[in-house]
Parts: structure tokens; C-alpha cells; sequence
């Protein structure tokens, strides 16, 4: 992972915190990798914060704890972190260093890339469009993945985000385009870790998957580093080899706290919560990373996932990653305790680029209508539950309390299905015109006639009540 | 020129020896020579500021002083391209951008085919015009004397083509081209600013009917993520009626600012009949791209919004959004140790703000025109909080707020402008543009249907506890009034085709429809018809009308009006 001969610096200056001073080095740059290689034989790993003259400020990512002025040597890499890319990540697991956890051969790549990536040109970048889909009927049906899209689910401690991403990239497809599916795990807690490898092992077959592991008690610079190689390794698929590349990284929030500690190890100024002022531009380092080229076939999409602590949509994580995305899946802890999976909340949610990716011949064509017309129906059943808490139940009208039936059926018959379902886009389609039809045909009025006769279930006219 | 060398390196910011440059002069650095700008000097050493990621910067590193400050080439051609914050061209540039890259603002080999304006021989001062180049079918690039050069016109080049750099007049000695080099911190000179009345059509109704600006205003648009801000701002950028547009996307995505391209491509403006692209300047400093960089891109779209105002255009300079560019204040001043104010933002903040927004209003340009700069802002606060230091104070220094509600964002009431918290400075002055202009109504009208929207949201909060039914038949009038105001008037859908753009007629006609229909209503409730029976009208026509309506057409508007109001009186 480096690309000239290292030239070892022995001993060091000073120590302080995580930091070390190595002095006497030439040639070392900003940014720029470095070992740390102990007498012991133990290497940790750093990466230099500062330089000035022949002094090197060098961050050790493991900690400084029980290291001496003497006994130490660093090594400089010559530049930024860099790894191998190619198809021979496809079907391998890795650490977040990309170090192999599936006890395979390290893996070489046809080239190396830095990790940080660059800019995309603005100028050059294509609109995202077409989907990706998922099987999972509240997300193709309600907030469809776009090919280029960033679009995160947003969730709280305790439920079962990790499924759910582990569930849309186990069954994530692109009609009949080359397709690939990289999984960054970061913080996640190992018995969460081996979850993700059984539901993934779905994959296997198509052998299109790359897993970067990060568990809560590997090294916080992996942390750092694991989404940056799952993108580098990503962009390569898509922009070089022409795939459709899904990436989806967990958890965003113990990737920001590492940010956060490492931040605050080297004494900057902490910003809101404690996060640097940095971390916009952090996060957009990571999420800016999808999109699609002009001229090129391929494209990289990202479903980041994150936990929102204390349910707090402002805390900064979920709100500076709110204004990088393009919408948000939002989960909520009441439908989760009313045991629906998955506990989508539609009121919350929303693809930004959804009509870039579906209806027409992308999906089908009544697609954006039904869609409009279901959330418009769940936002006028809330009013009516709020109402009928009120007035209670029993004073509603008989239209208002058809509402009730329809949250019911929506819950039930549209969003509930299971973590290992994978529905066609046809059948969570006709799923959502069986909720829609809770209602009489003349109340759904965002919906064209053309669709209403072609879909609105039953035999009966448009102006009858409700099927069945 | 001189030369020096790198110190120090820590993220964006250097220490340089050996350099004996100027504050605020721009220098380059290393072999890519990434540009830089000198922040502080002190004793030995420069403390350099990097337009770019400085990953493997070196001790040792060579920089050269440029002998200049941080500056735009201004000239034909900036129509219809994408630039950086620096105002290099991404058009045709690489889809990977490079550190430290050279990518030229303008073409220097293009030949523009030259018209001069004025004879030879006589006496000119800056500003003055001295001949033309058709920029696009849109837009004439007006070449005229620059700054500090004034005198006799001893030649002036006969009509034909020419490049950017070649002269196309001498005056006083001094050779003329069409491009010229503009130090993007300062405000280009007028020779008197005027006072600002006429409206700038945005062609979004919750704006011009409620909340309007004139040209040579500046609004804020503060709003929490998913709002619609930048959905605002990009239909401002499309339909508003000014000659010149640049959009500045300051620190936000990049497939916006794709889409935005795309868009202005393939829209037709209803003036020219051109594509939108031909009166627009779109400068991209994406979130991803060098935060320096996105600090100047504020001033180097505003620079170029001075340019063409100075042409005697009409010109709108839109910064989606003003808090990255503060965030990269902020970015900047932690890293140099500066001590830090509210927020860990820099104490200066406030007064760059000022500056900032100074920038705008209506003049006379040098060269005698009547011309303006307005400008439009997105303010992303952190948490949606109006508090904190960027929203506070960017408040104090624009004439109108158009604060986007989160609620109405989720309830997909699109605009999401806020009828309560939005305001205007403007509105006295535009409504006597209105009187001058023989509709004495204008503000009438506006003040009534502010007034039932205010009072229709007094009367449903009282209604979500009582119950609508308990209220008396007047105020469910009104409240049926607030709701024809927000649905039939206040609601505009970008992805309408009817109705993303919206005329000055069509708005006028939406917004007496819904003061037709409540007086009607009022009328029949007043003469003893139960508002019961008023709930059994299909009122749906009304707020259809947007949609089913065409742009301009104001009397589909009022053929709804007159139908529906004869039903109501029906009643009686
Ligand atoms: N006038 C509008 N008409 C229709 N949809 C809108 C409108 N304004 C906003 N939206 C919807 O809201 C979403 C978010 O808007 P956007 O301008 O990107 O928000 P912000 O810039 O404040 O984060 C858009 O993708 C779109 O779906
Ligand atoms: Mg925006």
C-alpha cells in the first residue's frame, strides 16, 4: 500500500496524547501514511497532521499508549493511502484497511488508487436515473433507489436498520446491467457482523459482493478508512468496468464519533455536539462520491445508514447528512414496536430523485401517480387519527373511518414483509393500488382515469365503493 | 515576482520563507502549483491559505509570488459555462478534477465578432462603451474602457473578428482587450447608487404577490434540509425576468448542479426564445471540491454579476448556500488559529456578511446605465435552527427573508414559504411602483390576504381544540378562505408544466379568485345560507385552475372564478 521504498526514522522526539514528533525526516509530506514499527514487533498506524522544516507531527490511530522516545521506528509511505482495485475484490472480505478477513490471499489489484478520491467535475456529471431495486416494497414502491443517488436510512439504536441494509443489498438488481453490491460495516458489534454475512451469503452466487468489516473493537482509523476503500473499490467497478455498484455503509454514526475523537485528540475546535466544523465537508468526501459520468455506462449509489441518538433528526449527523442526500428513509420507533418490519415511515421520507427513477418504463407507469396518491392518503389517515383521538372514534364520519382501515391495510398489506421477501416491482405496485382501493375510486384523485381502469382492483366501476 | 519555500503544512494552510509578497497576494506552490492566497505575514514567514487538497505538500516545496491578489478574467464567453469557485472552466475539463489543474476561464483562441460603437478621437472614461460582441443569440458582451484607464480614443479596432486578448481599442496609450482581470474580493466601482422600487418577477406567486423583491434587493432563504430552498432558487434562476443570471452552488451536490445544467439546456426562455443556458453563468463549487475554493466562489459569482450589470443589464446573482461558504470561513480561521467568536465562527463573520450583501442594488453603472445586481441566498441552518450566528445575522443585512417552513415541506405544500415568519422590505416601495403603474390595488390586496391567512391560522388552531363545527358560520368562512389562499394561490408545483412558471396576470387572477370566492361566501353566509351548504359545493375548480390553466392564461383563471362565484351566490 505504498508506493515508494520507506525510509525508517528511528526513535522519536516527543509524545503527547496520540501524537508523535519524529524529527530529522526530508522529503515527508502532509497527509501523507506512516508505520509505526515497535521493537516488539507491534505496528501501529498514523498519518502525518503536520510538518514543518524536519519535524514531523505524526497521528497514531491506535494510541500512543506504551510507546518510549526510544525503540520506535516510522516509516513514511510516500503519500496518501492508496489500494489495489479491480474485479478481484468481487466475492472477497476484507478488513478496513482491506487487509483479508476470509482467510484468501491478500488481493492485488491492476492498479493503485489513493483512497480519497477526487472530485467529480461537476460539468461531467450525468443525472442520475433508473432504479435499483431493492425488493423491499416501502422502498421501490415509495422512495425508489436511483442509479447515482445518495439516499440514507435514518434510524434509532435498537432497530433493525442493520437488517433492513443487510436485506437491500442481499437482494438489490438492476435489470440485466453488470451490477456489483460493496458493504462497508463500520462500529458494528460482531455478533451484528456475522448477522450481515449470513443474510449476505444470498449474494454468493452472483459472486458481485465485496464486504469491508470494521467491528466496534477493530482500530478507529478503519473506520475512517472503510468507507473511503469500499468507494475507491466502487468507483473503480462502475467507472472503469462499466458496473452499476451499490454501496451501503454502516453504521455513518460510529464512523462520525470516530471523526469526532480523533477531532478531538488533536485539539481542534469543536463545533456543535462536540464534531468538528469539518465534518460537512467530511461526510460530503464520502457521500459526494455517488453519482453517475457522462459518457460513461456505470454509476455508484450509496445507501448510507445511521443511527439518530435519541431519536433527534437535528443532532449533526442525520442533519449535515440530510443536506448532502437526496431524501431520506426514515424508520420510526412506534411502528417497530407495533412489529411492523420494516418500520417505515412514510410521512418522514423521501427519494429526492424518485421521478428520475421510476414510472414510464423504468418501472411502470403508474408508478408516480400511485405513489403520490398513497402518501397524500397516509398524510390525510394521520389528520384523521389525530382528529380521532380527539373526538374519538366513533364520531367520524364513515368516509374518515374508511382512512383508519386504509393505515391498517397500508401497514399490513404494503410495508410488512419479511427480511428475507424479495417482492417485483409489479407485485408492490399491486399491493399498493389493493391499499389504495380501502377507498372508493372517485376519492383517489391524484391517479389518471387510465390508471384507476387498469389497476383500481375489482370488477367494478370507478364510481362504485370499495372492492370486496 | 519572487520565490520562496515551504515551511510548514498543516491541512490548507502554509508558513512560507524566503517570500516577500503582498496580503492577499496570490501564489503558487510546488510543482502543481496549487494556488494559494498570503493571509498574515509575520516576521520570516507567510502564512498561505490553498485553493486545494495539499496532500503531499513538502518542506522544501517551491512557491512563487504571482504579484497579484486572488482574480477573475472576466470577458465573452463566461455565458452558458461552468466554472469553479476560482472561476477556472469545468466545461470540457476532465471528468476527474486534478489538484492545481490549468484550466483556463476563457477560450483565448475563439474569434468574436467584433461591432465598435463609438468613433475614434474623442475623450472616454471607464465604463464607456466602446463596441460589442454577440456572447450568445441572448446576451451582447458590451466591451468597455476599463477601470483607471481614461483619455483619448486614439484607435478603435474596425468591425471584424478578434480574440480576447487582442486589442480592440487604444486608449490613452493604453491597449484595450475584451477580457479584463477583476480582484474578485472587490466590489467593482459605480458611479451612484439608486434607490430601488421596481419588482423583480420571480414568476413564483408566494413570492410576488406576498413577499416580492425589487431588482437590486437581496433575500435570504433560510430553511432546514428537504425544505425546498434549492428547488426555489432554481426556478428563480429559470423563469425571473432579469437579463443575466449566475448561480453559485456554494458547497452543495453536484448531480443539483448537473440537473440545473441539464435543465437550462434543455428550457426555452419565453423572452428570447433561446435555451437558458445562453443568459446564465453557473458556478459549481461542489461540497467535495476545495473548501477554499467555495469560500471565493460567493465573490468571484458576485464579481461576475458586477460585470454584466455594468454592461447595463439586469442581473441576479443566486448562492446556494451562504452557510457553506461561511463554513469554510470557519474551516479556514480554526486552522490559523484565529480566536474563535459564536459557534466557533470567526469574528469577522458579521462584517463579511455585510460586505457581502452590499454587493447588491440598483445603479448607475460608469458607462450611464440604469442596472442592478440582486441577490438570493440559501441559508442551510444547523438542526433548522434560526439562531445560530449565519441565520442571525445574514437577517440584519438583507431587505427580505422568504423563511421556508419544515412543516409545510412535510405536509408537501410546495412552495413551503412561510407566510408567517417571510417579510419584505420592499413591499412599500414595489406597491408604489404598482400605484405609478395604475393598479392601486396591489397592496390593498396583498395587506387582506395576508391578514386571512394570518386569521385562519388563528382560527384552526382554536378549531384542532374545539372542533371546526363549534366555531360560527363567518370564521369557518374565513377559514375556508386561508384554505383556498394556501391551496389555490400559495401552492405552485415545480414539476407542473402549467405551473412551475407563473405570469404576473395568472397571479393576479389565482389571487382575486380567492378573494372573489370569500366575498361570495361571506355574502351568502352573511344573507343566512348555512356554511354547510357551502361544504356540499364542489369547489375543486379552484384549485385545479393553477394547474389546468397555461402560464399566461389569466382568463381560464377567470372563467373558474366567474363559474364557481355564480354557484355560490346560488345559494342565496
Ligand atoms: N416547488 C416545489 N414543487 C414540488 N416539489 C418541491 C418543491 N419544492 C421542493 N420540492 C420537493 O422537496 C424536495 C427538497 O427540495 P430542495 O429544494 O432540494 O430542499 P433543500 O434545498 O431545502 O434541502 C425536492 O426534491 C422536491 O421533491
Ligand atoms: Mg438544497
Amino acid at each position: 500500500m505504498s508506493v515508494r521504498a520507506p525510509v525508517e526514522y528511528a526513535g522519536l522526539t516527543s509524545i503527547k496524547g496520540p501524537l508523535v514528533c519524529v524529527e530529522g525526516v526530508g522529503g515527508v509530506g502532509w497527509d501523507e501514511v506512516a508505520e509505526i514499527r515497535l521493537d516488539s514487533g507491534d505496528v501501529r498506524h498514523g498519518v502525518v497532521l503536520e510538518v514543518a522544516g524536519d519535524l514531523a507531527v505524526v497521528q497514531v490511530f491506535e494510541g500512543t499508549r506504551g510507546l518510549g522516545l526510544e525503540g520506535a521506528r516510522v516509516a513514511f509511505g510516500g503519500g496518501p493511502m492508496r489500494i489495489p482495485v479491480g474485479e478481484a475484490w468481487l466475492g472477497r472480505v476484507c478488513s478496513g484497511r482491506g487487509e483479508p478477513l476470509d482467510g484468501g490471499p491478500p488481493v492485488l489489484g491492476t492498479e493503485l488508487r489513493e483512497i480519497g478520491g477526487r472530485p467529480v467535475n461537476p460539468a461531467a456529471r450525468a443525472t442520475p436515473r433508473d432504479p435499483i431495486l431493492t425488493g423491499v416494497s416501502a422502498i421501490d414502491g415509495l422512495a425508489t433507489l436511483v442509479r447515482g443517488q445518495k439516499l440514507p436510512i435514518f434510524s434509532v439504536g435498537g432497530l433493525p436498520h442493520l437488517e433492513l441494509a443487510a436485506q437491500v443489498a442481499a437482494q438489490a438488481t438492476v435489470r440485466d446491467e453488470p451490477f456489483a453490491v460493496v458493504f462497508a460495516a463500520m462500529g458494528v458489534t460482531n455478533a451484528d457482523a456475522s448477522m450481515m454475512r449470513d443474510r449476505l451469503e444470498l449474494r454468493e452466487p452472483s459472486d458481485d459482493l465485496v464486504l469491508v468489516l470494521n467491528t466496534a473493537d477493530d482500530p478507529l482509523v478503519e473506520r475512517i478508512t472503510a468507507p473511503r476503500l469500499a468507494l475507491t473499490v466502487a468507483e473503480h467497478l462502475a467507472f472503469d468496468l462499466d458496473r452499476h455498484v451499490l454501496v451501503v455503509m454502516a453504521d455513518m454514526t460510529s464512523y462520525c464519533e470516530a471523526v469526532r475523537e480523533i477531532s478531538s485528540s488533536r485539539g481542534e475546535i469543536p463545533s456543535r455536539r462536540g464534531y468538528p466544523g469539518y465534518l460537512y465537508s467530511d461526510l460530503a468526501s464520502i457521500y459526494e462520491r455517488a453519482g453517475r459520468i457522462q459518457g460513461l455506462a456505470g454509476s455508484v449509489t450509496q445507501v448510507p445508514v445511521l443511527t439518530m441518538p435519541g431519536e433527534d433528526i437535528t443532532h449533526p449527523v442525520p442533519d449535515l447528512t440530510g443536506y448532502i442526500t437526496e431524501g431520506q428513509i426514515v424508520l420510526a420507533h412506534d411502528l417497530h414496536v407495533r412489529g411492523v418490519y420494516p418500520p417505515f415511515d412514510p410521512l418522514r421520507s423521501l427519494s429526492r430523485l424518485m421521478r428520475l427513477g421510476a414510472g414510464g418504463s423504468r418501472t411502470r407507469p403508474d408508478h408516480l401517480e400511485l405513489a403520490a396518491q398513497l402518501y397524500a392518503l397516509v398524510a390525510q389517515a394521520r389528520r384523521v387519527a389525530d382528529l380521532a383521538e380527539v373526538v374519538g372514534a366513533d364520531a367520524l364520519s364513515e368516509s374518515e373511518a374508511r382512512y383508519l382501515t386504509l393505515v391498517d391495510a397500508f401497514e399490513a398489506d404494503f410495508v410488512e414483509q419479511g427480511v428475507d421477501e424479495a417482492r417485483t416491482i409489479e407485485e408492490t405496485l399491486d399491493r399498493g393500488w389493493g391499499v389504495a382501493a380501502t377507498l372508493p375510486a372517485r376519492e383517489l384523485t391524484m391517479v389518471s382515469e387510465a390508471a384507476l381502469r387498469e389497476h383500481y382492483p375489482g370488477e367494478r366501476g370507478r364510481d362504485e365503493g370499495p372492492a370486496g | 515576482m519572487s520565490a520562496g519555500s515551504v515551511h510548514r503544512v498543516s491541512g490548507p494552510v502554509l508558513e512560507v520563507e524566503g517570500l516577500e509578497p503582498g496580503m492577499l497576494e496570490l501564489v503558487e506552490i510546488g510543482e502543481a502549483r496549487l494556488p494559494g492566497e498570503v493571509i498574515s505575514l509575520a516576521g520570516q514567514y507567510a502564512t498561505v491559505q490553498v485553493y486545494a487538497y495539499t496532500g503531499g505538500v513538502r518542506p522544501g516545496d517551491a512557491v512563487v509570488a504571482t504579484g497579484h491578489p486572488l482574480r477573475a478574467t472576466l470577458g465573452p464567453g463566461l455565458l452558458g459555462g461552468v466554472f469553479d469557485g476560482m472561476l477556472r472552466r469545468l466545461s470540457g475539463a476532465p471528468a476527474l478534477l486534478a489538484d492545481g489543474a490549468r484550466l483556463p476561464t476563457l477560450d483565448e483562441r475563439r474569434e468574436w465578432s467584433f461591432t465598435p460603437t463609438v468613433e475614434p478621437g474623442g475623450r472616454v472614461e471607464p465604463g464607456a462603451v466602446l463596441g460589442e460582441v454577440p456572447e450568445t443569440e441572448a446576451i451582447a458582451f458590451r466591451a468597455r474602457v476599463p477601470h483607471g484607464v481614461s483619455g483619448t480614443l486614439e484607435w478603435i479596432a474596425p468591425a471584424g473578428s478578434v480574440t480576447i486578448e487582442e486589442p480592440i481599442a487604444r486608449v490613452a496609450g493604453v491597449d484595450v482587450t475584451l477580457a479584463e482581470r477583476w480582484p474578485v474580493r472587490r466590489p467593482r466601482p459605480v458611479a451612484e447608487r439608486l434607490r430601488a422600487d421596481a419588482p423583480l418577477s420571480t414568476g413564483q406567486r408566494a413570492l410576488d404577490l406576498f413577499f416580492p423583491i425589487a431588482r437590486g434587493g437581496s433575500a435570504a432563504v433560510p430553511g432546514g434540509f428537504g425544505t425546498g430552498k434549492t428547488v426555489l432558487l432554481q426556478q428563480i434562476a429559470k423563469w425571473c425576468d432579469a437579463d443575466v443570471i449566475v448561480y453559485v452552488g456554494c458547497g452543495e451536490r453536484g448531480n443539483e448542479m448537473a440537473d440545473v445544467l441539464e435543465e437550462m439546456s434543455r428550457l426555452e426562455d419565453p423572452r428570447t426564445g433561446r435555451p437558458l443556458l445562453d443568459r446564465t453563468v453557473l458556478v459549481a463549487n461542489t461540497s467535495n471540491m476545495p473548501v477554499l475554493a467555495r469560500e471565493a466562489s460567493i465573490y468571484t459569482g458576485v464579481t461576475v454579476a458586477e460585470l454584466y450589470r455594468d454592461m447595463g443589464y439586469e442581473t441576479v446573482l443566486i448562492a446556494d448556500s451562504t452557510s457553506r461558504w461561511a463554513e469554510a470561513l470557519r474551516e479556514v480561521s480554526s486552522r490559523t488559529g484565529e480566536l474563535p467568536a459564536e459557534e466557533g465562527y470567526p469574528a469577522g463573520l458579521a462584517t463579511a456578511l455585510a460586505a457581502f450583501y452590499e454587493r447588491a442594488g440598483r445603479v448607475r453603472t460608469l458607462g450611464g446605465d440604469d442596472a442592478s445586481v440582486t441577490i438570493l441566498a440559501a441559508v442551510s441552518p444547523p438542526g433548522g435552527d434560526m439562531t445560530e450566528p449565519v441565520s442571525a445575522h445574514t437577517r440584519r443585512f438583507v431587505r427580505c427573508v422568504w423563511s421556508l417552513d419544515p412543516d409545510l415541506a412535510y405536509a408537501r405544500h410546495y412552495p413551503a414559504v412561510s407566510w408567517r415568519d417571510s417579510s419584505t422590505r420592499d413591499a412599500e416601495r414595489v406597491g408604489e411602483w404598482h400605484v405609478a403603474r395604475h393598479e392601486p390595488g396591489w397592496a390593498a390586496r396583498r395587506g387582506r390576504a395576508l391578514r386571512l391567512l394570518a386569521d385562519a391560522d388563528r382560527l384552526e388552531s382554536i378549531a384542532q381544540l374545539v372542533g371546526a363545527t363549534s366555531l360560527p358560520d363567518r370564521e369557518r368562512v374565513t377559514m375556508l378562505a386561508g384554505r383556498l389562499l394556501r391551496e389555490a394561490v400559495l401552492q405552485q408545483s415545480s414539476l407542473s408544466a402549467n405551473d412551475a412558471y407563473c405570469s404576473a396576470a395568472k397571479q393576479e387572477a389565482l389571487l382575486e379568485l380567492a378573494l372573489d370566492l370569500h366575498d361570495a361566501c361571506a355574502g351568502v353566509v352573511e344573507r343566512g345560507v348555512p356554511i354547510a351548504r357551502i361544504d356540499e359545493l364542489d369547489l375543486s375548480p379552484a384549485t385545479r385552475a393553477r394547474d389546468v390553466a397555461g402560464p399566461d392564461d389569466a382568463a381560464a383563471v377567470q372563467a373558474v372564478a366567474e363559474q364557481l362565484r355564480g354557484e355560490i351566490w346560488g345559494l342565496a
